[in-house]
């Protein structure tokens, strides 16, 4: 009893430097939803190691999605095309493995690079416009991507894909099994390192200005944030990350399918983040769980008319309303909503004031 | 007195309407200059031009002697103008301490660093709970903008410019839309911004321009119609004409 009073009052008797700094320390520390969803993640290696593959194509769709999280959830910059960057950063893994070096990391690092500046090329048509003729421009650049690697079948396979290459063991140490086990570690080690980097960049002031860009663009040149230049970056970091997530799913599946610069690559990171919220990165990685789990049931259940469901559940999702479902929680009874609230803010370390 | 901003034959055509006409004004370093004229004078165009929100037809902006007109706002804002909103201009989902931090990194050109938290960069983070408490918001710099009282937003308009550490000020109304128990707030800050900077001041609000101004501008028709001190402008009966009307 004592303690706690004693803490609240050094907190309200606190200078307001501390208490701001304090408070902005709150907002980047992690929560206890993070480390769970990591746990849970290394557990099921173990858990579940006949779930492999599926594990898999999860971290790659998660990781994908992120990346579009990077540019919509913070930066406010829609896009139907971002699959562009994914299907390239496949494409070049795969060509990479074939042509040059089997070793994967070497494989995403360049397809990550070559991803990286055809991104950089593209923001600068995403700079100016409407959210509509964003969604066109995307579209766009995504389709002629497509239309290319079709044409160029001597270098991609054309319809048939892109085979004919084993990747090598990561780092020349860890050989990809059958099973998919080390690939999922794989996947889930980029993802992990893709995330730790995501959450530093938008707590620290870069990703501060992105949302300021987000919320109110007006306003945000008005305390001098130069807009155009932090969106030509934050698009260039995105297509990186999409294109890791390309060269992951062909690292992973030895081949590359004309599939992966196909136009639903990009609707459904838009779903999957429809799904699982954007603007916290967290919700690409629960999108994605949830999207690829629905898709995989719904799929066994009913083959031909999965889509229809996955489209009905979406229906539900807006009828609803996201941040109805993102406050799910305040639906519950008052003692179990206590519960959670205080898992929520638990983190390891010092306790800051009385909770409340 | 030095002259810190100034316009040079500045004119701004919407197609055939001429917003702003010929405006040559010169606003001398530390003035508390008011901007008045009717509704439809071209206030807020010339406010745009100075800021750069809007490109001029033709005509020069200045400020402190270098030529302004070709930047685009953000730099304009880097060289030490800044402005409040006529209509509030906030980050609904901020919390006004995380509004304050931003205005004050972009200014210390930490807003590309990308890789340590916030928190970090302590200097800033002193800077703007100092600004909070100047501005009378510390005890509600953790809650959404969105959520604060209207006076409270409107303080957080003028403290947004102010983190700029501006050398011109440009409030567009400031105590516009405030309940009258919140209004003398506003007012306290704004007659307590420091002499050395330089305030602009948009109002319809006679008794305020009054007060405070000590130069006054009056804008017709996107013209500059005339300009004085405050007395000059007060005693002006072609000034009251305009404004209870030619044939009151």
């Amino acid at each position: 009893m004592t303690a706690v009073s004693e803490s609240q009052e050094a907190v309200s008797a606190a200078a307001p430097e501390h208490l701001a700094a304090a408070q902005l320390r709150r907002r980047s520390a992690w929560r206890a939803y993070e480390l769970v969803l990591w746990l849970v993640a290394v557990a099921l290696i173990f858990l579940l190691p006949s779930k492999a593959l599926l594990l898999t194509e999860i971290a790659i769709v998660a990781l994908f999605a992120v990346s579009l999280d990077l540019i919509l959830g913070y930066a406010g910059i829609v896009s139907l095309g971002h699959g562009a960057f994914f299907g390239l950063g496949a494409y070049v893994a795969g060509l990479f493995a074939r042509h040059y070096f089997t070793e994967p990391v070497t494989g995403l690092l360049v397809a990550g690079l070559a991803s990286g500046i055809f991104g950089f090329a593209a923001s600068f048509l995403v700079l100016r416009g409407s959210d509509l003729t964003r969604l066109m421009t995307t579209l766009g650049i995504a389709l002629m991507l497509a239309e290319l690697a079709n044409q160029m079948a001597w270098l991609t396979g054309g319809a048939d894909g892109l085979g004919g290459f084993t990747i090598g063991p990561i780092l020349g140490l860890f050989e990809f099994d059958l099973w998919g086990r080390t690939g999922y570690i794989y996947s889930l080690a980029v993802l992990f390192l893709a995330m730790l980097i995501a959450r530093r960049l938008v707590h620290a002031p870069f990703g501060l200005s992105l949302k300021a860009i987000k919320a109110n663009r007006v306003r945000a040149a008005m305390v001098g944030v130069p807009a155009n230049s932090r969106i030509v970056v934050i698009y260039t970091i995105a297509a990186v990350y999409a294109g890791f997530a390309g060269a992951l799913l062909t690292q992973t599946t030895s081949f590359v399918s004309p599939d992966v610069l196909a136009f639903h690559r990009s609707a459904d990171v838009l779903l999957v983040l429809v799904i699982g919220g954007v603007g916290y990165l967290y919700g690409g990685i629960i999108g994605a769980i949830v999207f690829t789990l629905l898709r995989d049931w719904l799929s066994v259940i009913t083959p031909q008319y999965w889509m229809f469901w996955i489209g009905l559940v979406l229906v539900v999702i807006v009828l609803i309303g996201r941040e109805n479902l993102a406050r799910w929680h305040t639906f519950l009874p008052a003692p179990v909503q206590r519960v959670f609230k205080r898992a929520a803010s638990w983190r390891p370390g010092v306790k800051l004031g009385g909770g409340g | 007195m030095s002259t810190v901003l100034e316009t040079r034959n500045l004119v701004k055509r919407f197609g055939g309407f001429v917003a702003t006409d010929n405006v040559s004004l010169t606003v001398q370093r530390g003035a508390r200059h008011a901007l008045i004229g009717p509704n439809g004078a071209g206030k807020t165009t010339l406010i745009n031009l100075l800021t750069g929100s809007l490109k001029p037809t033709s005509g020069r902006v200045v400020l402190e002697g270098e030529d302004i007109t070709g930047l685009p706002v953000h730099r304009r804002v880097s060289r030490g103008l800044a402005r409040t909103f006529q209509v509030n201009q906030l980050f609904p989902d901020f919390t006004p301490l995380e509004s304050v931090v931003l205005a004050i990194n972009e200014r210390e050109r930490l807003g590309a660093s990308a890789w340590a938290p916030l928190a970090a960069h302590a200097e800033a983070v002193d800077e703007a709970a100092g600004l909070l408490e100047r501005f009378g918001l510390t005890d509600v710099m953790g809650e959404r903008t969105s959520h604060l009282p209207y006076g409270k937003q409107r303080l957080l308009e003028i403290a947004l410019a102010f983190a700029a550490k501006p050398r011109v000020l440009l409030l567009d109304e400031p105590a516009a839309g405030v309940p009258e128990e919140e209004r003398h707030e506003v007012l306290a800050i704004v007659r307590a911004l420091p002499a050395e900077v330089t305030v602009i001041l948009i109002e319809h609000d006679m008794d305020l321009v009054f007060s405070f101004a000590d130069r006054i501008s009056v804008l017709v028709a996107g013209a500059l119609f005339t300009e004085g001190t405050v007395a000059e402008i007060a005693a002006d009966p072609r000034v009251k004409a305009i404004y209870l009307g030619e044939d009151a």
